[in-house]
């Protein structure tokens, strides 16, 4: 089962159990993770879902719509940037880390 | 200082949820007459009709109100409001007194009454349990007509194409679309549900349900002709819940009036939503926005008026998504019937924009698959340098590229 850490902006870890299939912000809101707010519900319309992964080169690859809704994110965009909404959780991640932005509005 | 939010939908829920966050720490009670636990409607006409979908996706997780000591009461539908009293009657027949009220009332389904209206197998798509209905339905049919060429209509068109049903659209207005979205785009829609198989009656309307034992075999249209039926689907518009609002006494125009900071015309009365009402100067007529977008962002509005007094009005350009088969369409602004339109982009290519102008100004931006004009035209209508219409319509011009470029100079 893969298990994932998300970093608050204070710092502190939230560790919890993804699912395979899921996506990251799915599990995000099922947990009330504070930061994430994913307003259009996983159609990668509002950019409002922003984490930062540790292993970002360990993920599928950003699409162009991602890419471009990762241009409007509310705090700053770095490699690391995603949109939880469109990376589906894999058997094989074991651990995965994500920050959670400051602020998403 | 009781706060009471009437309606738990994607408004209400972002009230309750926005007040606690501003840190309102009086009793917030939030009232619903469904009975499940809120949730996202956008994908109730989506994904959710589709073959492998589960349960619909919660606005918060079941823990979130007690944990955010939140008053969630489901299966609590309002009977009146008291202004004078400060106080909101259950059907139940409890009462909760408030220092605060928001309605957040949302819309209904608008109904078809043609004769034969009543007959079996004709479904409406407005809450969960519809959907559930419509989806369980949706299994067996084979012809399946949706009356009603708007967003709700055509969104459940290609969910019921993509099932492999035979589906017809049936559209009085002469276009697809026509209410929201300029021709360009209501023509690419067009294109991609004939692209499916989908047939689209244009410019006629249903004279009336013709039915065997109870249930709908035909539709015949208002030009005579008629099709064959075993499921339809009216999606004919909304109108907003306003009954409450009027019953007590509380200015309403085609939905609840409020003033710049979302006010009623009742003190300490706001409004949030599909159910609101704001006078629009341009139009000459109240305008009601009815988007996922509008109404929560209404609603931190209202929570921060409540729990810090009164700011800024509200002010924010609405935007809305749909998506078709595999059209992504966006729009950011509030266009105009006879507003000036110029095209970016190839309609017959990968994608395009349609900027609106009125009066020469940029009001409206809408986007076929071009994500990256519509993340560009969000921010240059919340207040960047807005280009003409000449500069649009220049040999390679980019919305992303301008915003960049004057970024910063408005």
């Amino acid at each position: 089962m893969p298990t994932l850490t998300f970093v608050l902006p204070d710092g502190t870890r939230r560790t919890v159990e993804g699912k395979a299939g899921l996506s990251v912000m799915e599990v995000a809101m099922a947990e009330d993770l504070p930061g994430i707010v994913a307003e259009c519900g996983g159609n990668a319309m509002c950019a409002t879902c922003h984490v930062y992964a540790d292993a970002a080169d360990r993920l599928p690859p950003v699409s162009d719509v991602e890419d471009e809704m990762l241009g409007s994110t509310a705090a700053p965009r770095t490699p690391a940037s995603r949109l939880s909404c469109q990376v589906e959780i894999a058997d094989d991640w074991d651990e995965m880390t994500f920050d959670v932005p400051e602020t998403q509005l | 200082m009781t706060v009471v939010v009437i309606g738990a939908g994607h408004g209400g829920v972002q009230v309750a949820a926005s007040l606690r966050a501003e840190g309102h720490l009086g009793p917030v009670v939030l009232l619903d007459g469904q009975d499940h636990l809120p949730y996202h409607r956008p994908q109730l006409s989506k994904e959710f009709l589709g073959p492998g979908a589960g349960e619909p996706q919660l606005l918060r997780s079941a823990s979130f109100f007690a944990d955010q000591d939140i008053d969630l009461r489901l299966g609590t539908a309002v009977a009146a409001l008291h202004p004078a009293r400060r106080r909101v009657e259950l059907r139940n027949g409890g009462t909760v007194d408030y220092t605060h009220v928001v309605l957040a009332l949302g819309s209904s389904l608008r109904r078809l009454q043609v004769p034969g209206h009543e007959l079996d197998g004709i479904a409406q798509l407005g809450s969960l349990t519809d959907a559930a209905a419509l989806r369980a339905r949706l299994g067996a049919a084979r012809d399946v007509v949706v009356v009603g060429g708007g967003f709700l209509g055509l969104e459940i068109a290609a969910a019921c194409a993509e099932v492999g049903r035979a589906v017809t659209v049936v559209e009085p207005q002469a276009r697809l679309l026509a209410r929201a979205v300029t021709p360009p785009v209501s023509d690419a829609v067009r294109r991609a549900h004939e692209a499916a198989g989908t047939v689209l009656r244009v410019g006629t309307g249903v004279q009336r349900f013709l039915g065997r034992d109870g249930r709908v075999r035909r539709v015949v249209l208002s030009d005579g002709s008629e099709l064959p039926a075993d499921l339809v689907v009216i999606a004919v518009g909304v109108v907003a819940n306003s009954g409450i609002a009027e019953a007590a006494g509380l200015a309403v125009d085609d939905g609840v009036l409020v003033d710049p900071w979302l006010r009623t015309s009742v003190p300490d009365v706001f409004a949030v939503g599909d159910c609101v009402a704001r006078p629009d100067r341009e139009l000459g007529a109240p305008r009601r926005i009815e988007c996922v977008q509008n109404a929560i962002d209404q609603a931190r509005h209202v929570a921060s008026s409540i729990a810090h007094g009164l700011g800024e009005p509200y002010g924010r350009v609405p935007w809305f998504w749909t998506h078709q088969f595999a059209l992504r369409v966006q729009t950011v602004g509030l266009g105009f019937p006879d507003d000036d339109c110029v095209l970016v982009g190839d309609p017959d290519g990968d994608g395009f924009s349609v900027c609106r102008f009125r009066r020469g100004r940029l009001v409206a931006v809408e986007s076929v698959n071009r994500t990256r004009d519509h993340m560009a035209a969000r921010r240059l209508l919340s207040g960047g340098v807005l280009p003409s219409p000449a500069e649009v319509g220049s040999a390679g011009f980019d919305l992303k590229d301008h915003e960049l470029a004057t970024r910063g100079a408005a």
